[in-house]
């Protein structure tokens, strides 16, 4: 019982509030009508060099250029040519065919842990076809479609997923924390946040540099409620970085709704108000939407125009993880119910809509997507799963802790290897 | 193997007397000379860019290299090391200053989970090639809040390097020598003795950096090579293991005492002179470490058992351990923490009695 003094007034009790999501497993029926959505094309379109303040209508708005009708409205239609969508389909395709068997070889044994990215594609995959390929992005751990729709071999991803002996990571790394120097994709962390200033402070060495690259970074909405996230706003807002600070809505964090980062109050999107950054709010499920978005976020920083916040509003429709049963804790009814739809159907149906495809073509395209990446799971079992043997030689656990090794680390290297003399004296079976 | 103490040969200015600065005023210079050198090396941190540091470490940076190459920041530790890290992956060599070493731990999760991991996370494609300057250390009544001696936190964690200098000789040559390593480095400086080597006695007269040896900063460019120690002086009777500030302190109470001691000034605790280490307590025998820092799972500790590995079967006597006291650093009573001469003084008795 805490210290407290007897009550000898009539002031009101004070009560604590712990936020609650509206639907928990076994709720009657889920009515997400509360949510309002603007008509498609209706937001305006600031100049991309605008002030800062002529955009924060928009952190409350939901910019959405793909209407019932699926054809593309309004000013923020980026008026992409048909072959262009046709590619950002195709990596869609690739994305999910790749999320359902990497899932599946999870449960299968081969690896131990995967992330699909199953309703957000449009956040990763959209926006990055938005940025220059050589634009440096700070990713969190669902940005899978970034390096697809860069051309990254998946067969270096699934290698990674495997941790196995062709793991460009050298097996260090839980799956899914991808890294390609390459493609300009840095090392995802794992830990939450952290790369959201890192991303800052690319953009300010470019800006140093008078390179003309900038940067963009992802994070999850539950994971703005840390520290870096707010540091990182500061520096952007303060040295006016040229960097996208892209917030992926996805309403779950774990099982932790977004009320938990402070979504009852206001629109992460807003967040950009006090900082003094331009801020859009996006609708994550509109592919043309999150396009648009990230070409004038882009544009706005190449042009020394000043940092931008999106709020991507979307909804996560798989588990967080492998490790996760979303059953637990909301209702099964929510992806179904969830009005934004699904960005893949979105798409398919505009070009459908624009007379740029048909059901077969689509049906023939999942179809070719499912074999490359079976075809490409299979070259990467090659080079062995998780647990199996074929992992990287040992010693290396004990390289790039520094540039060099130095007397320590040398020692328990030796160490490690006479343990492994004495458990296999005729040599480590592989 | 341990060098031998410097002697510097081209320290002398314009008249042909020696060139003599404190260490404010050589890590100054490392610093200049470090951005002269090299167009990526950028400055900057709290009050660091225009006013140049609580402490002038960074003073005249900004005038002569410009506001993009030494500026101020925002008062987030955190963003500082994130930033660096960002600009250290973009190919930059930043030298963020943390203000004091007290307000490291905002920042903490990024330099021990980002920029001491990122070379291991990525296999090599990405690196942290950044140098976290921060004063450190108590003895200029800072209270609790401007006077720890946080090290350890650092040597615990792998992948970063932590430099600790005693000298404005070595703060000059191993602040550039940290500024080149690729790899991430914390770099404390023992601000107790920025303006002069401070022997520990507190109640008499403050010396100044002017009339001592290690004072004499040569001009220009010279690297000191991180993990190795210094011999500061030589005896047979024990062996001294220590760094920063309390050099100075066990070199006064050896003299005062009249103990002839090998001091090692570590100046690199990772990685660590375990060759200059061994070889001088398999001398004498009997070995005395001595950090400012509080005792328990201090730097000493590491040092007492690596000692006890191996060089168990020289040692004559029970190894001992001179440090802070396990409390926070008191304001008013600062003195009464200190590891000062009389604590020194009691361990060399009982070393020196076996």
């Amino acid at each position: 019982m805490a210290d407290r003094p007897e009550r000898t007034d009539n002031k009101p009790q004070l009560s604590l509030h712990i936020p609650e999501p509206n639907y928990r497993p076994g709720a009657d029926e889920v009515d997400f009508s509360a949510i309002e959505i603007p008509e498609a094309g209706a937001q305006p379109r600031p100049d991309e060099a605008c002030d800062p303040t002529e955009t924060h209508g928009l952190c409350t708005d939901l910019i959405r250029v793909l209407g019932e009708d699926n054809r593309a409205h309004g000013p923020w239609d980026p008026k992409l040519d048909p072959d262009t969508l046709r590619e950002m389909l195709h990596h869609f395709s690739l994305v999910r065919a790749f999320d359902e068997r990497m899932f599946r070889g999870q449960r299968q044994g081969k690896t131990s842990f995967y992330m699909k990215c199953t309703g957000e594609e449009a956040t990763s995959i959209s926006t990055s076809m938005a940025l220059q390929s050589d634009d440096m992005v700070f990713p969190s751990y669902r940005q899978q479609g970034v390096l697809i729709a860069r051309g990254y071999p998946l067969l270096e991803m699934i290698n990674q997923i495997y941790s196995n002996s062709g793991d460009k990571l050298k097996g260090r790394q839980l799956p899914i924390m991808y890294s390609s120097r390459e493609h300009s994709f840095f090392s995802i962390s794992g830990n939450l946040a952290t790369q959201v200033p890192q991303a800052v402070g690319w953009a300010m060495a470019s800006a140093i540099k008078h390179d003309t690259r900038i940067a963009a970074s992802w994070v999850g909405e539950g994971s703005t409620a840390e520290g870096d996230f707010h540091a990182a706003c500061t520096f952007a807002s303060v040295y006016n970085a040229p960097v996208i600070l892209n917030v992926i809505n996805n309403q779950w964090a774990i099982s932790s709704f977004s009320g938990f980062a402070g979504s009852e109050r206001a629109t992460f999107a807003s967040r950009a108000i006090g900082y003094g950054l331009a801020g859009l709010r996006v609708d994550g499920n509109d592919p043309l939407a999150c396009y648009a978005a990230e070409r004038w976020a882009a544009n706005r920083a190449r042009t020394n125009s000043g940092p931008t916040l999106i709020e991507f509003f979307t909804y996560r429709a798989e588990g967080h993880s492998t490790s996760d049963d979303p059953s637990g804790y909301r209702s099964a009814q929510e992806r179904d119910a969830w009005p934004l739809g699904d960005p893949v159907v979105r798409l398919k149906n505009h070009l459908i809509e624009l007379g740029e495809w048909d059901e077969d073509r689509q049906a023939e395209m999942d179809l070719k997507a499912a074999e490359k990446v079976k075809a490409d799971t299979k070259e990467a079992e090659k080079n062995g799963i998780l647990g199996h043997g074929m992992h990287q030689p040992f010693h290396t656990m004990f390289e790039d802790v520094f540039e060099e090794e130095p007397w320590h680390l040398k020692e328990q290297n030796a160490q490690s290897q006479a343990e492994r003399d004495k458990k296999y004296p005729d040599g480590v079976p592989h | 193997m341990s060098e031998t103490k410097e002697k510097p040969k081209q320290g002398r200015d314009a008249t042909g007397d020696d060139r003599r600065l404190n260490m404010i005023e050589a890590i100054n210079d490392a610093l200049d000379v470090a951005m002269g050198r090299d167009d990526n090396v950028v400055v900057f941190g709290e009050d660091a860019g225009y006013f140049g540091g609580v402490f002038r470490c960074t003073a005249g940076l900004q005038e002569k290299y410009g506001k993009t190459r030494a500026f101020d920041t925002p008062i987030s530790e955190c963003g500082i090391i994130a930033t660096a890290i960002g600009m250290g992956a973009y190919g930059l060599r930043p030298v963020p200053e943390i203000q004091f070493a007290d307000y490291i731990y905002p920042g903490y999760d990024q330099i021990i989970s980002e920029a001491a991991r990122l070379r291991y996370r990525s296999a090599g494609e990405f690196s942290a090639p950044i140098t976290i300057r921060s004063p450190f250390g108590g003895g200029i009544f800072g209270g609790q809040t401007h006077s720890q001696s946080p090290e350890s936190l650092f040597t615990h964690a792998s992948g970063i390097k932590t430099v600790i200098p005693a000298t404005p000789y070595d703060a000059k040559g191993l602040l550039i020598a940290a500024i080149e390593d690729n790899d991430p480095v914390i770099f404390f400086e023992p601000k107790r003795i920025y303006n002069g080597p401070f022997d520990g006695f507190f109640d008499r007269p403050v010396k100044n950096w002017k009339s001592h040896p290690d004072s004499v900063v040569p001009e220009g460019h010279y690297a000191i090579p991180l993990g190795k120690a210094r011999l500061v002086t030589e005896g047979e009777q024990l062996t001294v293991l220590t760094y920063g500030t309390m050099v100075h302190v066990a070199k006064a109470v050896m003299e005062e005492k009249g103990v002839e001691a090998d001091i090692l000034d570590l100046r690199t605790l990772v990685p660590l002179d375990i060759e200059a280490v061994e070889k001088s307590v398999k001398k004498t025998g009997k070995c005395l470490i001595i950090h400012e820092a509080t005792r328990t799972s201090g730097f000493g500790a590491e040092l007492s058992a690596l000692v006890q590995e191996r060089c168990f079967y020289h040692l004559e006597a029970p190894i001992e351990r001179v440090t802070g006291f396990d409390t926070p650093y008191p304001h008013s009573l600062e003195w009464a923490y200190f590891p000062g001469p009389v604590r020194i003084g009691a361990a060399l008795d009982k070393l020196l009695s076996e």
